[in-house]
């Protein structure tokens, strides 16, 4: 688009520097949405759980603006900085969190193309830059000045970046299976049916799928693991200093890096915007059949990814609410004793899988490695302003 | 930050070690009200806990030594606030042993019914938080939607909630509603399927286990020694329980009673078949134990407010008259200790003659269940000091007083 817009206007990077505004625009829009109504999703499964309703009376029957109307109430509050706190990094904190895990939006797909940066390492981007958001937390919680937050940020350094090791080494092999790390083309790879999905390639990646899992609910806070802001040991860990705006900024945040792992693993294991069912390809929404019907088959796309990656985090929700929380040791030693060995064996075992079927055992539809005629094809459907 | 050393709230700072101070409370969100831990703590391993007590002391004793005996029971129930009942109880006992009293027939069955469904709501409010200062939010809900019915039920008999002061010295304030025991019935046949979920969301959760098995060991020797009571008491294997084992006036109230007390003896605890079983990691006198010996007792406690329904029915006369305002106390003093949900409940009162008594005390069984913390912590984590003090289930009002 980038380049059909460049031919007039002039000079061309305006027409760049338009396109990536619109698409940070929308990216924004749908993390901010994702997380307002995610909060929501959250209260009311937490209220179904719990043998209670949930919110129920802002914006009708279902409480639904209930995300707006707390998000009122956060930026009203006072901005209160504590007076021991390092005002400058305190201030800074929430939003090093927030880009960062805001920022990975840019190289997650939410259907075939529909990217606003395509990159050939869009894992590697993806992993990286999540793991600056502990950065945030470790800052927020040091310059608090609270010895609480303090212990929150020491927990969070060790936690999160044990628990990056595994996730990494998971990630890696379903990357193997496909043999690119481009996001889109592993998407790619997965069309049609269910069997066709990288969890159920080998019976490697389908353990490591649970592996992912069980590291990615640890790396981004989320109980059983939610050690850095214990409420019952910790106060609230790294974020008892906070209130209003910056609280609600890293609450945000914390959201949307959920949304990222869930989507990832939607992406990596469970066939990305395809769904279980071949179903664009029967009503024949495909880019064959011109611009609208493949607009229209991406649209669905976008709809069954955004699907899978809320049912990551609804089961988040549901091991959240239902498990107490573990011990730091514990933590520590699910991660280096049971994670890291299993997903080191799962990588080991899917390299010698795919070393010996490169062409798949058991579900031979899989398409291991991209066809020679999809590779060119796929680098000029890429993103605008990729180049 | 500028660190003044010769602050003295920064005494810490000219300790010149790795070790730091935390102040655990008062406002913390598992001290289980206004009390105050403070942590030595190197990195994540405490090596001194220090409870600092005192932010809820209402001088509840003096007031006593200046109101009459029946005037005293509202104070009562503001000390163990989350079960009224058996405060009231301990005090009306008490006054009773020193005028020399006897309560009807029927009093004494409606004191049961309703202690027993107290101690019900007391533990359910103690595996609720115990819930919560694990991190896990669920069971704290399930169980205040049961003991919520408790109150309802109460607050049926006597217009309150929490402080109920229906016990007063002499018997009971009033007879039992019409359709009251129908409806008790109704919550225990309720309530009793209830129990296995509760079972399920925490006694056998693994991660559960996990983190309350063989932290804060409380041998039976140590429990004595700190004089702790009731379920810590008995979680640690010590089979002593005031219902059966007090003062005769106390256990004349449970007589024709039949229930057990729970305690690990020769390593199974009484009934236990049907309950999920003790794990494998669990060490007599633990915080799992603690936990699991109030669930058990929930069960005994709903077998005698069944038993207690059965005499009621049965049993003729009045529920008592409450004694005057004006009731001369006798020269000399009682003291008597109640089995109170969280451990031995005593009062002591001493008369000169006159209505008012010349001097009141109480003894608290939370305030030696908490005197066991400094030990029970030593070298645990932060994550276990939550975990070791919900399992002793102290309540501050009663502490403070």
């Amino acid at each position: 688009m980038a380049e059909y817009l460049a031919q007039y206007i002039t000079p061309p990077w305006l027409a760049y520097l338009l396109v990536a505004l619109v698409q940070c625009v929308l990216l924004l829009a749908v993390a901010v949405v994702v997380a307002g109504g995610y909060t929501w999703v959250e209260r009311k499964v937490a209220g179904r759980v719990q043998d209670r309703l949930g919110p129920t009376r802002v914006g009708g029957r279902f409480g639904w603006l209930q995300a707006l109307a707390d998000g009122l109430k956060l930026l009203c509050k006072e901005d209160l900085v504590p007076g021991s706190a390092d005002a400058m990094l305190f201030r800074m904190a929430p939003y090093i969190s927030f880009c960062a895990s805001f920022s990975v939006f840019l190289a997650l797909p939410f259907a075939d193309g529909w990217v606003a940066q395509r990159l050939d390492v869009g894992i590697f981007f993806i992993l990286a830059v999540a793991g600056v958001e502990v950065f945030g937390v470790i800052l927020g919680g040091y310059a608090s000045g609270s010895k609480w937050s303090l212990f929150g940020a020491m927990r969070e350094a060790a936690q999160v970046v044990s628990y990056e090791v595994p996730l990494a080494l998971c990630a890696v092999i379903p990357v193997m299976a496909a043999g690119t790390m481009d996001l889109v083309s592993i998407g790619q790879m997965q069309t049609g049916w269910l069997s066709n999905w990288l969890v159920f390639h080998d019976p490697f990646t389908f353990v490591t799928f649970w592996v992912y899992f069980t590291c990615a609910t640890a790396s981004v806070n989320r109980a059983p693991f939610d050690l850095a802001e214990a409420e019952s040991e910790l106060v609230a860990g790294f974020l008892t200093e906070y209130s209003g705006f910056r609280w609600s900024i890293f609450f945000m945040a914390e959201y949307a890096s959920m949304f990222v792992v869930s989507g990832l693993a939607a992406i990596l294991f469970c066939g990305g915007w395809n769904g279980p069912l071949p179903i664009t390809s029967w009503l024949g929404l495909t880019a064959d059949n011109g611009p609208i019907l493949a607009f229209l088959g991406n649209f669905l796309g976008a709809c069954n990814f955004t699907a899978k990656a809320c049912l990551g985090m609804i089961v988040m929700v549901w091991a959240r609410w239902t498990l107490p929380r573990l011990r730091i040791d514990q933590v520590m030693t699910v991660c280096l004793k049971y994670c890291v060995p299993l997903a080191a064996a799962m990588l080991l075992g899917a390299m010698l899988w795919t070393y010996t079927w490169p062409n798949g055992l058991i579900l031979k539809s899989v398409r291991l490695l991209p066809a020679a005629s999809q590779t060119p094809a796929v680098s000029t459907a890429s993103a605008p302003g990729a180049h | 930050m500028d660190m003044q050393p010769l602050d003295p709230a920064m005494a810490e700072f000219d300790v010149q070690t790795d070790e730091i101070l935390i102040n655990m409370g008062p406002q913390h969100p598992s001290t289980h009200g206004v009390l105050r831990l403070v942590l030595r703590s190197d990195g994540e391993v405490v090596t001194e806990v220090t409870p600092h007590i005192g932010y809820l002391h209402r001088c509840a004793e003096k007031i006593g030594e200046n109101v009459s005996p029946r005037q005293w029971i509202p104070y009562t129930d503001r000390m163990d606030y989350l079960a009224g009942m058996n405060m009231n109880l301990g005090w009306a006992l008490c006054v009773e042993k020193l005028l020399g009293m006897e309560v009807p027939e029927k009093a004494r069955h409606l004191r049961v019914i309703t202690c027993e469904l107290n101690r019900i709501a007391s533990h359910l409010v103690a595996m609720g938080t115990y819930g919560l200062d694990l991190g896990s939010f669920t069971p704290f809900t399930y169980a205040f939607r049961e003991r919520e019915k408790i109150l309802d039920l109460f607050e049926e008999l006597c217009g309150a909630r929490l402080t109920l002061s229906y016990i007063t010295v002499g018997g009971v304030t009033s007879d039992l509603p019409a359709g009251w025991l129908e409806r008790c019935e109704g919550f225990l046949q309720e309530f009793m399927p209830i129990i296995d979920e509760y079972h399920a969301v925490l006694t056998s959760n693994e991660v559960f286990i996990r983190r309350c098995a063989n932290v804060g060991v409380l041998t039976a020797d140590a429990a004595i020694d700190y004089g702790c009571s009731g379920p810590v008491l008995r979680g640690s294997g010590v089979d002593w329980d005031l219902r059966r084992d007090g003062e005769p006036i106390y256990t004349r109230t449970y007589e024709g009673y039949r229930f057990e007390v729970i305690a690990q003896t020769n390593g199974h605890y009484p009934q236990d078949e049907d309950y999920p079983p003790v794990p494998r990691a669990a060490v007599l006198g633990d915080s799992w134990h603690r936990f699991y010996v109030r669930m058990l007792e929930v069960v005994q406690s709903v077998k005698l407010v069944r038993q207690g329904m059965d005499f009621y029915r049965r049993a003729a006369g009045s529920c008592g008259e409450p004694v005057k305002l004006s009731q001369k106390l006798p020269k000399g003093e009682a003291y008597l200790e109640t089995e109170a949900p969280k451990g031995q409940m005593g009062f002591m009162v001493v008369g000169d003659g006159s209505a008012i008594p010349w001097r009141v005390r109480a003894r608290s069984s939370s305030f030696c269940n908490l005197s066991a913390i400094g030990p029970l912590c030593r070298g645990c984590l932060i994550a276990d000091v939550p975990a070791i003090l919900g399992s002793l289930d102290i309540v501050l009002g009663e502490i403070d007083r």
